[in-house]
């Protein structure tokens, strides 16, 4: 399947990505490249095959549901590019 | 005399004291300072820290109380979270990120006495196979063809790892390697890179691209180097779910152990049409070494290898597109502003990734989403579930796999920049590998035609990194691999 601009404008909403349409025209072309190649795994005849999701053949492991790690806020707040005391702080989103 | 010292024997000449650690990690330094203009290894130099830590290990060193790599000056790929070092990823979007904690793989480096001497320059979010996508400028590949002074490129995803210790700007570097950007970068510096079994080392604080296939591993200039530096790095970590609880073996004794008796696999389907007759020769002659050691050559098949590429680029972008919208301009890294929190998000994507990043993120997008999940994603996990079972069955009769690193030597910089596929290409040996979780090393064998370096892989069974490491030793002292690159420290 191949996809047309819309598509590609779309794929980029989803993703959060702003696009102009010079890179719509540009990514149209790339991503279907890639898209037609990919579709070589057609041929492979996967009946009855269990996925693989994983890295490798093993179980997830469980842990205690216990706190680790925490009281950190001026840490994980070092980075934020706003702030507001100790909140990160956005564009006013409700009006 | 300095940079002639592979790391173990530097690491015996500091516990022997005939160097100091302050005089190696000086060497080590002026050699960033001469070459980095040129070559561009390293994003962020930290000769300072280098120093003071150079100092620490040689105070260790006077007492007795040494650890593994008490005194080695390591560079660390810009992927590792270094507590208080700018940590960018080669993106531009983490220009401003300084990590308020130390990944799992550097604190074990760290707590074995090793120096950092800088952050090792990357392909943007470990996505490419040059080098040529980081957002701190492509890295030089310290060999050139003979004749030719045109740039080449290190590889990637690892180049500035693979370059720095190439040209001698470290005695050794941590890389990741998701498709092959451990063991692709090694092979064209003519170096000796390991990607371990995933859940080896934890991935605990690496900046994640595609976390069912991203590993952690060393490149060093020699077999043993690297066997030092993964018995450092590995281990099990509570803080990875993924991270395997498997006690670490004396890699570097396996080094010693010779190949007698071993059956090594050649896998009939990596013999690719259009493959250069010199990496045809150089695998041949791996092989023969192999058999003169006493091993057995046996041919296998691995019949799902030509949908490697095919199912890597529908899983590696999938899982990277879920694990990079975390980057959304709000809690670290940069931000471009908008009228509201949509548009923030958009101009800070759209301003902060680069292009190969925004493909993989659009293609993971589109394979993921709905009434398009099952037609890519699934069918992709299910050809990955074929490839494991290709090797699980040969591993019943074989105890490694030897097979080329890459189907070419190092290109120009530019080059294969036109179409992504073309740069896909390069992985089509190393992705297989990583699908299946599996060890794989890449070393130096040989030179092709104009004087660069090529390389042969060993592959092995999930957590016997030892058989692979008998394996890498017995070529590499056969092979005899004495060549330099053209731009090196102390030359």
């Amino acid at each position: 399947m191949s996809l047309d601009p819309a598509a590609i404008r779309r794929i980029a909403r989803l993703a959060r990505i702003r696009v102009d349409d010079a890179q719509v025209a540009q990514m149209q072309g790339e991503l279907n490249g890639i898209l037609g190649w990919i579709d070589q795994l057609n041929e492979v005849d996967v009946t009855g095959v269990e996925p693989l999701t994983g890295g490798a053949l093993m179980a997830m492991r469980m842990r205690d549901d216990v706190v680790t790690d925490g009281a950190q806020a001026e840490a994980v707040l070092s980075n934020a590019p706003d702030r507001d005391g100790p909140f990160y702080a956005v564009p006013k989103v409700v009006e | 005399m300095m940079f002639e010292l592979s790391l173990a024997e530097a690491r015996d000449a500091l516990r022997a004291r005939k160097i100091s650690s302050r005089e190696l990690t000086t060497a080590y330094v002026g050699a960033i300072e001469q070459l980095n203009p040129e070559i561009n290894a390293y994003i962020t130099p930290t000769p300072d820290q280098a120093l003071a830590q150079a100092n620490a290990a040689d105070t260790a060193l006077a007492s007795g109380d040494q650890g593994a790599l008490t005194g080695i000056p390591l560079a660390i790929k810009d992927l590792f979270c270094t507590k208080g070092v700018r940590t960018t990823a080669g993106s531009k979007i983490l220009g401003p990120f300084i990590p308020p904690y130390e990944s799992t793989v550097t604190s074990n480096l760290l707590r074995d006495g090793a120096v950092f001497l800088g952050k090792a320059n990357l392909d943007e979010f470990a996505m490419g196979s040059s080098n040529m996508t980081s957002a701190y400028g492509a890295v030089t590949n310290p060999w050139t063809r003979r004749g030719d002074n045109r740039p080449l490129v290190p590889g990637g995803s690892s180049g500035g790892s693979a370059a720095a210790v190439a040209a001698r700007m470290a005695l050794g570097a941590t890389a990741t390697d998701t498709g092959g950007s451990i063991r692709q970068p090694a092979a064209f510096c003519g170096i000796v890179g390991i990607k371990p079994t995933y859940g080896r080392c934890s991935r605990w604080g690496v900046v994640a691209f595609a976390s069912s296939l991203d590993q952690a591993g060393p490149v060093a200039r020699t077999v043993e180097d690297c066997a030092i530096l993964l018995g450092s790095m590995s281990g099990f970590d509570p803080k990875d779910s993924t991270s395997a609880n498997q006690p670490v073996p004396d890699f570097a004794a396996a080094c010693k152990r010779g190949v007698k008796g071993l059956r090594i696999g050649v896998p009939r389907e990596y013999r690719m049409d259009g493959m250069a007759p010199e990496i045809e020769a150089l695998w041949q002659q791996g092989l023969a070494w192999l058999k003169d050691a006493g091993a057995e050559i046996v041919d296998v098949s691995l019949p799902h290898t030509k949908y490697g590429l095919a199912t890597y680029y529908i899983v590696a972008p999938a899982e990277a597109s879920s694990n990079l919208a975390r980057y959304d301009g709000v809690r670290f890294g940069a931000r471009s502003d908008g009228h509201d929190l949509t548009e923030l998000y958009e101009n800070t994507r759209a301003d902060g990734f680069g292009a190969e990043v925004k493909r993989r993120i659009m293609i993971g997008t589109y394979v993921l989403s709905a009434g398009y999940y099952d037609a890519y994603y699934l069918r992709a996990q299910k050809v990955r579930a074929l490839i494991l079972k290709d090797f699980t069955d040969v591993f019943r009769d074989v105890d490694a796999l030897l097979t080329p690193a890459t189907p070419t030597a190092a290109f120009g910089q530019g080059e294969k920049m036109d179409d992504p596929v073309t740069m896909y290409l390069n992985d089509v040996f190393t992705v297989p590998v990583n699908m299946a979780g599996l060890p794989g090393l890449a070393l130096p064998t040989g030179l092709d035609a104009s004087g660069l370096p090529l390389g042969l892989q060993v592959i092995g069974r999930p957590f016997d990194e030892e058989t692979v490491f008998a394996v890498s030793a017995a070529l590499e002292r056969a092979a005899g691999f004495s060549a330099v690159p053209t731009l090196r420290a102390g030359a």
